[in-house]
């Protein structure tokens, strides 16, 4: 495997609240190579959507992240506005859930791809405009030209998110932050969203961090997958590794909650309860309330992530056994 | 099974403005056009298709929340109309999909529960304190909960309060417009299993809109396909999975995504659903569909039993 | 949009015929009609001459016949003539509706663009300290009357500084150019402050919504610098809103209009109309009421063709 493009270290974003910092994301590593895919599931507000903000710099203020990301030999956390809008659509770029309201409304969809390559690559609008409709055609998009003058409003939405595509590839980015592209989208043009995100990455060699709630969608796309909970990583593995050996007992509720399409049983497994709250207390692991295997031991200290097979890393305190 | 409700060639047009004075061409969206099918007693039904299909505005039509333009609604054997609808009202009930948006925030959870029960003038006040107690026992929430706020409650509990609120009048029927889309994954086979349950213990029918059709896989009998408010296929649970006999439902499981396998490129549907504003002649599938001919282009296909399958309704010039 | 716009100003025609009727009823119900101040002023007119004026000006007729009488007239443009000028009234009026519009345009245009560049200041980070000292500003400006703020002005900046001129229109004998401009400083200053105070607050309001939406986030995700990510990005949107409150508020600012006028002795539309109905100058009151709703109508015809033109998700139809 080659060098990694991204690694990421000890990363935390917290939040100012009354004595001290919220973490909403506390603590993860991972790594990212060139061309590869990696996955990020997990339940709503565990933190997904501010680890890419974070990989950004756009964790929305009054928020803070901490830790460190090294991005082609960089660190980025530290750095100043200007090197970050240097990046910023550059060599990292990212492409959002909701493609309605992540486009501006009142701005024609070929002007906003346009204007990426007018930051970055310092052409005039007319040049930049006419890569916009090549870059219209190239996502998969009908009579580029007109739908160039478009609005977003005048667009479905499987249009508008090969937009955003078109737009978050304009420059033709190392790094691809793409969270929960497909969420919005129904299945047969989640399906073709899925698909081009492929052939581009095919094409381009961008490395993809994909984040989804949707264990099925990351499994198919995915090299390697990460499960976060509550803000912490709780596995990491190879993507076959993970779904064929599951070893953190929130991992494994996962995926036997999801209904098996080969064989219907009267009663799915639950997993109990609910994710916790950030705040309450924050000693042990985060998921005990929840785990049918927690003792003592899980109440008390938070469990450490661990290389239980090569690659495969699970922060379970029963999962090293 | 006996037939609980019927639909018989239901057909839903917005009008969209347009028109008299200066107004120019009136616009026309058809949500729903000339939709039949039964849900018998004690049977869960789904409603599948992409966003815009028409699945809500069919399932409002079932629950009276919205008069069809066209065609006709049985209940127990008996046209629903004017002087009918009011006592079939309280055997039909709707779970939306919000379980934020669904719940008065101003109200405590016994009020909502009671909520039908009060608008119906059903049972005396005591009664109904009886009767929102064991409910919201029956779904799985604690005792206290009676006298707390909506915004008190996780996702999943909300969706039980809104559960409990639709079985209080003791209904027969229960639409359920995407009941699980706003919760969280573990959250949802906890609801899931709930409804369930339900319908063993009390016998109810489901109409069950969702666009996760391993969640319909898992929960239902049989399964409706609309496709731009048109039912493209109708058939038993396994049959409809196993062999799907419509080019729509087809490309529809082929695109659901699997653990475990990885994506085949270039083997998905192309193009996007039409706007209902103006549907393409001929079947409305046909810009997008791989087996199209000639005939498909001018014949709208009826839906009619797939070949060897009485009970596997297809409305395809070529269906298998 | 050649059909909506045809439409919105049949719309207001009709109005404006509905408008003409209520104005030239309510004005025929004063009390005194034209001829009791004729007869005050000239006591020996015999009843028969009374009647026969009556029968020549058809006061003897109803209502309606007159007004459709009047209508007849006005829309080939004859108003009649003001009783109190001795003249035409188109004569005493578009010279008085100028000046107005001249003041009304002119505070407008400096209200708009102080509160927009308050009102993003201000959203930039609020609660900080320069939002604190803006929001300050804009709710003195909404709370001070028209009539203090243009005393004061008056003892400030005239008595005591002799910086303007504290009335009227321009020197008698100069009225150049200057002249003029000076004369305007003062009504045009306290007529802006009177409602910029309120635009600040939703130029505000609406930039600190749009900069909290998602499609800013991918402004800033583009690596797009600040100021291109407020002004551009943020501005066109927030505009949206705030540009149709402030084009109906036009209507309203044409009462403002009216009081700085009488605060600073001007002879515009206000002081014309009051004028006109005290002196029971029939047809001036008349057509200067019915101008005023023509500028109001106007102003939200303007508002709503603004907002089509800036948003491209309404379709005016
Ligand atoms: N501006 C903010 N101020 C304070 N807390 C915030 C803010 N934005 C997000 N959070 C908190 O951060 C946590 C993580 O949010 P995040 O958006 O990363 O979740 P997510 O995993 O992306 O969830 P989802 O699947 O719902 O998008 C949540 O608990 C949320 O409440
Ligand atoms: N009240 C209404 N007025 C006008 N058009 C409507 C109205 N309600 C629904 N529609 C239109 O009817 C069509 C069907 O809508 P419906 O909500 O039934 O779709 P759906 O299948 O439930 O979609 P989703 O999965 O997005 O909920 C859509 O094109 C929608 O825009
Ligand atoms: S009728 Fe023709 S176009 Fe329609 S689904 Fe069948 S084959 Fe395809
Ligand atoms: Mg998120
Ligand atoms: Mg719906």
């Amino acid at each position: 495997m080659s060098a990694p493009l991204l690694e990421v270290r000890g990363l935390r974003v917290g939040f100012p609240r009354a004595g001290g910092l919220r973490h909403v994301v506390a603590g993860i590593d991972y790594a990212l190579s060139p061309g590869r895919t990696l996955g990020v599931v997990g339940e709503s507000g565990c933190g997904k959507s501010m680890t890419a903000l974070a990989l950004m710099g756009l964790v929305p203020p009054p928020g803070r992240a901490e830790g460190s990301i090294r991005f082609d030999g960089r660190e980025l956390i530290g750095q100043s506005a200007a090197e970050w809008r240097a990046l910023r659509g550059n060599r990292i770029a990212m492409v959002f859930q909701e493609p309605m309201t992540a486009l501006n409304p009142v701005m024609p969809v070929g002007a906003q791809i346009a204007e990426v390559q007018v930051l970055h690559k310092h052409l005039g609008w007319k040049e930049a405009g006419e890569n916009a409709v090549a870059m219209l055609e190239a996502v998969g998009i009908n009579s580029p030209r007109e739908r160039a003058r478009a609005y977003p409003h005048q667009l479905s939405g499987g249009m508008r998110q090969r937009a955003m595509i078109a737009m978050a590839l304009a420059c033709e980015p190392a790094l691809l932050v793409a969270d929960e592209p497909t969420t919005a989208l129904d299945v047969t043009i989640q399906a073709q969203i899925l698909d081009l995100m492929l052939e581009l990455q095919d094409r381009i060699g961008m490395a993809i961090q994909f984040i989804s709630h949707n264990l099925a969608v990351v499994s198919e796309i995915a090299h390697e997958i990460i499960v976060m909970y509550a803000g912490r990583i709780v596995e990491r593995a190879p993507a076959d590794a993970l779904f064929a050996n599951p070893r953190h007992p929130y991992t494994q509720g996962l995926i036997a909650t999801l209904p098996d399409p080969e064989q219907r049983v009267a009663r799915l497994p639950v997993i109990p309860g609910g994710v916790p709250d950030l705040d309450a207390g924050a000693r042990g692991c985060r998921f005990a309330d929840r785990c049918a295997l927690a003792d003592a031991g899980c109440r008390a200290a938070e469990p450490p992530a661990e290389e239980i097979a090569p690659g495969h890393f699970a922060a379970c305190f029963k999962a090293a056994a | 099974m006996n037939e609980l409700v019927a639909l018989d060639g239901i057909s839903v047009h917005f009008h969209l403005g347009g028109g008299g004075f200066l107004g120019g061409k009136p616009r026309i969206l058809r949500a729903v056009e000339n939709v039949s099918f039964a849900i018998g007693e004690g049977e869960t039904l789904a409603l599948v298709g992409e966003s815009g299909s028409g699945k809500s505005t069919l399932g409002n039509v079932v629950a009276g929340l919205q008069p069809p333009t066209a065609g006709t609604l049985r209940f127990r054997g008996r046209t629903l109309d004017r002087a009918t609808w009011p006592q079939a009202r309280r055997s039909i009930q709707i779970v939306f999909q919000d379980p934020f948006g669904a719940l008065d925030p101003r109200m405590p959870v016994s009020a909502i529960i009671a909520e039908p029960l009060r608008i119906q003038g059903i049972g005396t006040p005591a009664e109904r304190r009886a009767r929102t107690a064991a409910l919201v026992e029956q779904v799985g929430l604690p005792v206290d909960a009676l006298n707390r706020y909506p915004h008190e409650f996780s996702g999943g509990q909300r969706q039980r309060i809104a559960i409990a609120r639709a079985l209080a009048p003791d209904p027969a029927l229960i639409v359920a417009d995407e009941p699980l889309s706003a919760l969280d994954v573990s959250i949802q086979s906890q609801v899931l299993n709930l409804m369930k349950e339900l319908q063993e213990r009390l016998g109810l029918s489901y109409l069950f809109i969702s666009h996760d059709l391993a969640v319909v896989n898992h929960l239902v009998d049989r399964v409706a396909v609309l496709y731009l408010g048109r039912l493209v296929e109708l058939a038993p649970r396994q049959l409809l999975f196993d062999r799907p006999s419509h080019p729509y439902t087809q490309a529809l499981l082929h695109a659901v995504p699997r653990i475990g396998r990885k994506r085949a490129r270039g083997q998905t549907i192309k193009g996007e659903m039409p706007s209902p504003l103006n549907p393409p002649p001929g079947c409305v599938f046909h810009p997008r569909c791989p087996k199209a001919q000639d005939v498909c282009r001018t014949t709208a296909p009826i839906l009619e039993p797939a070949p060897g399958r009485a009970a596997h309704m297809s409305a395809c010039h070529f269906k298998e | 949009m050649t059909r909506y716009i045809l439409r919105r100003i049949l719309q207001a025609l009709l109005v404006l015929l509905v408008m003409s009727f209520v104005i030239y009823s309510l004005i025929g119900l004063m009390p005194g009609d034209p001829l009791d101040i004729m007869l005050a002023s000239n006591p020996g007119a015999t009843p028969e001459v009374v009647e026969h004026l009556r029968k020549l000006y058809g006061l003897d007729q109803p209502l309606m016949l007159r007004y459709l009488r009047w209508l007849q007239d006005a829309l080939v443009g004859q108003f009649g003539y003001s009783r109190t000028h001795s003249l035409p009234v188109l004569s005493v009026l578009v010279p008085a509706l100028i000046q107005t519009c001249k003041l009304m345009i002119i505070s407008f245009i400096a209200s708009v663009i102080l509160a927009f560049i308050l009102g993003i200041l201000a959203a930039l980070k609020p609660g900080g300290i320069l939002d604190g000292v803006i929001s300050l500003f804009a709710f003195a400006g909404i709370s001070v009357p028209v009539f203090w703020l243009a005393l004061m002005m008056i003892l400030v900046f005239a008595v005591k500084l002799h910086w303007f001129p504290a009335s009227g229109i321009a020197t008698v004998g100069d009225g150049g150019f200057r002249d003029q401009a000076l004369h305007l400083v003062m009504p045009v200053i306290t007529l802006a402050l009177a409602s910029t105070g309120g635009f600040t607050r939703y130029v505000r309001a609406s930039m600190i919504e749009v900069l909290r939406m998602d499609h800013v986030r991918t402004a800033r995700a583009k690596g797009a610098a600040e100021w291109r990510v407020v002004l551009v990005h943020a501005f066109r949107n927030a505009l949206i809103p705030v540009v149709t409150i402030m084009a109906l508020s036009f209507g309203v600012l044409f009462n403002g209009a009216l009081l700085t006028e009488t605060m600073f002795a001007q002879p515009g539309m206000g002081k014309m109309i009051y004028d006109a109905i005290l002196g029971n100058d029939f047809n001036l009151a008349l057509t200067g009421l019915l101008f005023a709703t023509v500028v109001t109508l106007l102003s939200n015809l303007v508002a709503d063709l603004a907002y089509g033109w800036l948003d491209p998700r309404i379709a005016l139809t």
